[in-house]
């Protein structure tokens, strides 16, 4: 007979198995945390470098300065559109796919896009609205005189909705999958017509799904510097922009730090709220 | 004359008029009939039970008296209305289904009012009548709670209740007791039944529980393969089965095949025996022989008993209430039930492995089935 | 109401699909501007593998895949094991710093990790920027999408089955190796494919942590997408699709066989 797992024996297990990964956790996700903390509190050197004092002043230029709230206003603004819009697209489109005959394919036509890198994706919106581009071709076509399609707030719009709908799509499948239809018909055999029936019975199962998605989208919507860079250029300035500014040009690290310390709680903000909705397995199902 | 049906021991009466009629239903998925040409009465106020094994075609009829399918042939008529193509929300009749469908984001009470709020009905009035179904199913003070923090027998009343509130001329229930344990299951059919002869609504009850079905209603159809085998009353389907499937199916049957040599004598590989008199067979006919395990009876010593042959207990099953007995002879094998009572009489006496006894068919326990052997498999 | 919802759908299908199909019928046009198609040409494609600088590109794009993969999902799968079948102090404090990376925005986990080099190199001078920092930031996000997808897993395990190969005398190792991860592999190789596909198109988190000498393919179209539109890059991006779309469908095809 074996003598069941001493202590000793299964601490040593424990950090076999638990010990490299949080270590790696706590090096590289804990710790840059707490320094891009502690540097969002420093100064910025004559060369741009992080130098003492310590203080909240790049917190407070960033909320005392209206440039930056407006910046931080269209980033909510503009992800929340976006996602509005997304939505919009995504909700019917995962509920075509689930009752399709074909659904394995219709899904893999949802996955390709997923799949396919995500620089791609933005820039096939570039050749579309750049001057000689797909758009204006169209447009020249019937004779009208060519637009000023890029940059523009519309291009970053049309970018966002596009790169992040297959991030929606997929965990409301999930959920529609899920549905339970007897209940639907239950709700049809107590007396509640079509429109009632689905709204009453079946749009509540999918509320999870649907905060599921919005989060999936909202967060990188708010968060992507890439697509205003590239399809926004100057035009469009989300806090992305601001913090890739900061540690790139501008050479201000404590300032981009503290702006990334802004962004990362709204994020943490949300979440918990999300936390609070659905409980922790919500935010298994994220991944 | 009023139709008398019994349940149980007790007589009941039950209304003149039908509260669903279907006429010649037939319903294909594919080119499979899933139900093929089906028609009965119901009356107003019965117990009626539709069973068979899955697949039979009986939950397919249900869906569509309640409207969610739409037959290929024929007309249903609730009421005396023909609801063909009435889609479910406009029929007056509920469902209780078999997973319960309880919407799992409102409360007991939201689920209950769910019905009377698609009629506007005053707020002050579905209180009230919420009140008096959670009465009904004895769960007052549960307005509040969830739905998926009940037992499934809960759940199963509170389904219950939300569709009897709505006052529905027809109750259908597709497998309502399925999901339940043996002991609550029992519990509830004795509830089930009583609520029924309360409240004098017509019960369509879809099962493949024989037991349940015997125990609860009024009348029985039979299901096999998309048609009806057998549509009457519930001990005419025990005691007189008409085919071999409805003779195998309701409860254990030993089948013997059996050829006419005259009106009421067949020779079987046990020997010549004599029928009841109400039988009339043509010499020569090739019928099935049906008795229940119950209805055979066993002795040490021969008997003076018409149909009398002799065979050797093979196996004993012990289940306490009961001794089953598996008989052999001539290398046909029979079963034989005998209650396990301490009286030691003639016919009730206790045996062992291997003794030979002498078995006796009483003629009136003899059922004849005709239409030969085919089909003698319920499960074919 | 059937018919509205399909023309919905195959109207997002073709939102979907439109610019893709725009870029590879433009890698194959022979004009140099504009979407005038003038003629077919293959003339980009041979550009584009005239570059040698594309190589290196693509070998170090797939360095980085590679490496990173295997170690977060060793890494991963081991500290999955230890979540599910150990309890321990701060156990929910590592539940949810597992958390970060993913919900994080790319932004701030590169500028993060950029800061995190930048303090050590302070300190020790070491190390620079490179392939080797870009694997170390690759890996810090992975090793949480690893984790949860094996865990998922892990936690529809039936326990009794570890249970029973320990009651046949198995030892912890032997029960790990005979039992568990057999059973668990296909969440890993799930957790796998999804770091490998992550790495491959992350360009946010390589952006701040790449150095001279680092470039990966996504960064080269983005410092030439900064520079203009080039057909070279609409025929890199249409071998790029090409080879998702044929992953994803040998992956079905696949996954399909074994079901």
């Amino acid at each position: 007979m074996r003598e069941a797992a001493t202590p000793w024996e299964r601490l040593r297990q424990m950090l076999i198995t638990v010990g490299p990964g949080a270590l790696w956790l706590g090096l590289f996700v804990l710790i840059p945390t707490l320094i891009m903390l502690v540097a969002s509190l420093m100064s910025r050197g004559s060369l741009g470098q992080l130098v003492p004092p310590f203080g909240l002043h790049n917190y407070l230029r960033f909320f005392s300065d209206p440039l930056f709230l407006e910046i931080i206003g269209r980033s909510l603004w503009i992800g929340l559109w976006s996602t509005v819009f997304i939505m919009l697209l995504g909700y019917p489109l995962a509920f075509y796919i689930a009752q399709s005959r074909h659904k394995e394919v219709l899904l893999l036509l949802v996955v390709i896009p997923f799949f396919t890198n995500f620089l791609i994706r933005v820039y096939a919106w570039i050749v579309i609205f750049q001057k000689e581009g797909l758009l204006n071709g169209l447009i020249t076509a019937f004779g009208l005189p060519p637009a000023e399609l890029l940059p523009s707030t519309l291009a970053v719009y049309v970018a966002t909705v596009y790169t992040y709908l297959p991030f929606f799509v997929l965990p409301l499948y999930a959920a529609v999958e899920r549905i339970d239809w007897s209940q639907l018909e239950a709700a049809y055999d107590l007396g509640a017509r079509p429109i009632r029936a689905f709204w009453e019975a079946i749009f509540p199962q999918t509320v999870p799904g649907l905060f599921e998605g919005f989060l999936l989208v909202f967060i990188p919507a708010v968060g992507t510097f890439v697509i205003a860079d590239l399809l926004g250029g100057g035009k469009v300035t989300l806090i992305g922009n601001l913090i890739q500014l900061q540690f790139g040009s501008a050479q201000n690290w404590a300032f981009g730090s503290a702006a990334s310390m802004v962004l990362m709680a709204m994020v943490l903000l949300g979440l918990w709220l999300y936390a609070r909705t659905q409980g922790e397995k919500g935010l298994d199902k994220l991944v | 004359m009023e139709p008398t049906l019994f349940r149980g021991r007790r007589e009941r009466k039950l209304g003149q008029n039908l509260a669903v009629r279907l006429e010649g239903i037939t319903k294909r998925f594919g080119d499979q009939k899933a139900v093929d040409n089906v028609s009965l009465d119901i009356r107003d106020g019965e117990f009626f039970s539709l069973l068979g094994p899955s697949g039979c075609g009986k939950t397919t009829l249900l869906r569509m008296i309640a409207g969610f399918d739409t037959p290929d042939e024929g007309r249903v008529i609730i009421g005396g209305k023909d609801m063909t193509e009435v889609p479910p929300y406009l029929r007056p009749v509920n469902t209780v289904f078999q997973n319960y469908a309880l919407f799992p984001h409102m409360t007991v009470e939201q689920n209950i009012a769910f019905g009377l709020r698609m009629k506007k009905m005053p707020r002050d009035e579905i209180a009230r009548r919420v009140q008096w179904a959670l009465e009904l199913i004895n769960l007052p003070g549960y307005e509040k709670r969830r739905t998926d923090q009940m037992s499934g027998g809960q759940r199963q009343r509170i389904a219950l209740a939300r569709a009897l509130v709505n006052e529905p001329e027809v109750l259908l229930l597709d497998e309502p007791l399925s999901a339940l344990d043996l002991k609550l299951r029992q519990e509830l059919r004795v509830d089930l039944m009583n609520l029924q002869e309360r409240l004098g609504i017509t019960f369509i009850f879809v099962t493949h529980d024989q037991e349940e079905a015997l125990v609860m209603s009024d009348r029985i159809a039979v299901m096999n393969k998309g048609r009806i085998e057998q549509l009457g009353p519930t001990e005419e389907i025990y005691e007189l089965p008409k085919t071999a499937f409805v003779a195998k199916f309701i409860g254990d049957s030993n089948l013997i095949p059996a050829q006419a040599l005259e009106p009421r004598k067949v020779r079987t590989a046990l020997g010549e025996f004599v029928l009841d008199e109400e039988d009339a067979l043509t010499p020569g006919q090739e019928v099935l022989l049906s008795i229940r395990p119950e209805k055979i009876r066993l002795f040490r010593d021969k008997p003076n008993l018409p149909n009398v042959f002799r065979a050797r207990i093979d196996d004993i099953i012990y289940t306490g209430s009961e001794n089953q007995y598996v008989l052999l002879a001539d290398g046909q094998r029979l079963m034989c039930e005998t209650l396990n009572q301490d009286i030691q009489e003639p016919g009730h006496e206790e045996f062992t492995y291997d003794e030979e006894v002498w078995v006796a068919l009483t003629p009136e326990k003899l059922v004849v089935i005709e239409g030969g052997v085919e089909g003698s498999n319920p499960y074919a | 109401m059937k018919r509205l919802l399909s023309i919905h759908a195959w109207l997002v299908f073709a939102f979907l699909y439109l610019p893709i199909a725009v870029i590879v019928a433009l890698s194959f046009n022979q004009s140099r501007f504009g979407v005038r198609f003038t003629g077919f040409t293959f003339d980009w494609y041979v550009r584009l593998f005239s570059n040698e600088r594309i190589l290196e590109y693509l070998t170090n794009t797939l360095i980085v895949a590679v490496v990173s993969t295997v170690v977060s999902t060793v890494l991963g799968t081991l500290l999955a094991v230890g979540l599910v079948r150990h309890r321990f102090r701060w156990q929910n404090a590592l539940r949810y710093l597992l958390y970060v990376p993913v919900v994080v925005p790319d932004v701030v986990m590169g500028i993060s990790l950029l800061l995190l080099f930048d303090v050590v190199r302070d300190a020790i001078g070491w190390p620079r920027l490179s392939l080797f920092t870009i694997i170390l930031a690759h890996i810090s996000f992975q090793i949480a999408y690893v984790t949860l997808v094996v865990r998922a897993r892990l936690m529809l395990l039936d326990p009794s089955l570890e249970e029973a190969a320990k009651d046949l005398g198995a030892t912890p190792w032997l029960t790990f190796r005979e039992v568990t991860l057999p059973l668990i592999m296909p969440g890993v190789v799930s957790g796998a494919l999804l770091a490998f596909s992550l790495s491959l198109d992350d360009f946010v988190v390589t952006f701040f942590t790449a150095g001279p000498g680092s470039t990966t393919l996504p960064l080269y179209i983005y410092s030439s997408v900064k520079l203009g539109v080039s057909p070279e890059i609409h025929a890199l991006s249409t071998l790029m699709v090409g080879i998702t779309i044929l992953v994803l469908l040998l992956g079905t095809l696949f996954w399909r066989k074994r079901a």
